[in-house]
Parts: C-alpha cells; sequence; structure tokens
C-alpha cells in the first residue's frame, strides 16, 4: 500500500525547480516580448502553471497535502482571472479593433 | 526508466513552451500551451499526484484553454510581428531574462541534492481521499470563499462583455 514510487529516489528536488525556474522566464519573455494581448496572457498562464509544478513538487516530496490542495485554489482563481480578463480583451477590441498592446495609449499624459 | 520520462517530459515542456512565445499565429500558441499542460500534468503522474493530474487536464487543457481558442476566433487576429520596430526593447528583455534564469538555474542546479526523506514518505496524500479531507477540514473556509469569488468573477464577465447602448459591431 504504501510504497514509495521510484521517482524520489532517483530524480532528486533541484531538477524540478530547474524545470519550473526555466518555464517562469519563458513565461516572462512572452510577457516582454510579445504585443498581442491574448498571447501576453498565454505566458501569464505558463508562469502560474511553473508555480503550480513547484508547489505540487514540494507537497510530494514533504508529503504534506497542503500543497496540493493550494494548487487547487490557484487554478480555480486562474479560472477567474481567465474569464474577466477575456471579456476586458474583448472590450478592448470592440473599442480599437485590435489587442495590440502598444496601440492602447489612450491614458497617455 | 523513471528518470527517462522525467527528461523526456522536461524536454517537451520547455520546447512547447518556447513555441507558445515564438509562433507567430495565436493559434498554434495555443496550441503549443495545451501540450505544455498535457507534460506538465504527465509529471504530476510522476509526482504521484493524480487529482491534481486530472484537474489540471480538465480545467486547465479544457475549460481555459477552450475559451483561449473562442476569443481568439471570435476576434479575427491578424498575426501580429515578433520583432518590428522595438528591436532593441526586445534584445534588452532577452538578456534580462537570460540573466534572470542564469542566476537561478546556477543557484539551484549546484545546490545540494534533496532527495526525499523515506521514513516519512506517504505516498497516499495525491489521492482524492486525503486531498479532500485537507480540502473540507482546514480549508473549508477558502473553498467557500472561491465560490463567492467564482459568482464575481462571472458577473464581472457578463458585464465586461455585454454590448454597449448604440454599439453595432458584434
Amino acid at each position: 500500500m504504501n510504497q514509495i514510487p521510484e521517482i524520489f529516489r532517483v530524480v532528486p528536488v533541484n531538477n524540478f525547480i530547474v524545470l519550473a525556474t526555466v518555464l517562469f522566464c519563458i513565461g516572462i519573455l512572452g510577457v516582454l516580448t510579445r504585443k498581442n494581448a491574448i498571447i501576453i496572457f498565454m505566458s501569464v498562464e505558463l508562469m502560474l502553471n511553473s508555480v503550480n509544478l513547484l508547489f505540487v513538487t514540494f507537497s510530494s516530496y514533504k508529503s504534506d497535502p497542503a500543497g496540493q490542495v493550494f494548487v487547487f485554489f490557484i487554478m480555480a482563481i486562474a479560472a477567474a482571472e481567465v474569464a474577466v480578463g477575456l471579456a476586458i480583451i474583448v472590450m478592448i477590441y470592440r473599442r480599437i479593433q485590435t489587442t495590440d498592446v502598444s496601440l492602447l495609449n489612450n491614458m497617455k499624459g | 526508466m523513471v528518470q527517462n520520462l522525467f527528461y523526456f517530459f522536461s524536454f517537451l515542456a520547455v520546447l512547447s513552451a518556447l513555441m507558445v512565445i515564438i509562433s507567430k499565429n495565436p493559434i498554434h500558441s495555443v496550441l503549443y500551451l495545451i501540450l505544455t499542460f498535457f507534460t506538465l500534468s504527465g509529471h504530476y503522474i510522476l509526482l504521484n499526484a493524480q487529482f491534481i493530474s486530472i484537474v489540471n487536464l480538465i480545467v486547465y487543457a479544457g475549460a481555459i484553454m477552450v475559451l483561449f481558442l473562442f476569443t481568439i476566433m471570435f476576434l479575427n487576429l491578424k498575426d501580429d510581428e515578433f520583432v518590428g520596430s522595438r528591436i532593441w526593447y526586445n534584445l534588452g528583455s532577452v538578456f534580462i531574462v537570460l540573466v534572470l534564469a542564469g542566476l537561478l538555474v546556477s543557484k539551484f542546479a549546484f545546490a545540494p541534492v534533496t532527495v526525499a526523506d523515506e521514513a516519512s514518505m506517504d505516498s497516499q496524500i495525491g489521492m482524492v481521499e486525503n486531498l479532500g479531507q485537507t480540502l473540507f477540514s482546514r480549508f473549508l473556509v477558502p473553498f467557500e470563499l472561491v465560490s463567492v469569488l467564482f459568482l464575481s468573477a462571472m458577473v464581472g464577465a457578463v458585464m465586461l462583455g455585454r454590448r454597449e447602448k448604440g454599439e453595432k459591431n458584434f
């Protein structure tokens, strides 16, 4: 019943941390370089997922279910955030017929 | 065997995450992001977190990505150009992100190697039974608050997406 999976013996936590770091940096790069608001949003999702991976990793390695419950909450909040964010993007598209964030300069002082 | 699976999933995850931000067509980006989520679900299964893995597939790859696809097809976007006139800005951000990634990865990759403590290991924590008990005892109040958040998000999305008076386009 309580047999320990092989991965906890052969793969150190460090590998998962490095993977999550790389995914997070790719997300930052997407937010910084892309101009399409939807792609920026998708990069934010990527960053959220790398953080989820970290939570699940530590939760599994330390045998603490709280981390996985927290991932569950992050997913719920990400779903709510996406619904509102995409509604805002659709509203912007109605106003200016594009989702290019570099054209959103109506409030430039 | 498990090691090879880990490296395979990691390689695929990084590759598809890069393709998300490289590909010009937003629909390709969404499809690559779905691939990333599938590889992350594979990681969760490797980590013995079956419930989170399935929820990741259902909520992220199922619901959220369909919402993205729906919006992209709804908006009829043109391919946006990747470099354009902002080449120095983009090179600068690539440089900064590379420095950040290099610092973090060098810190974590050469840290003392940590594996799990086998004496206190419980392989059943990722199962529905254990997570449900934690969710409905320690985290009962946040769980109920999430439903309020969903209600407000739903009302907000409907209010934002509503057609305003005198607007003609869709």
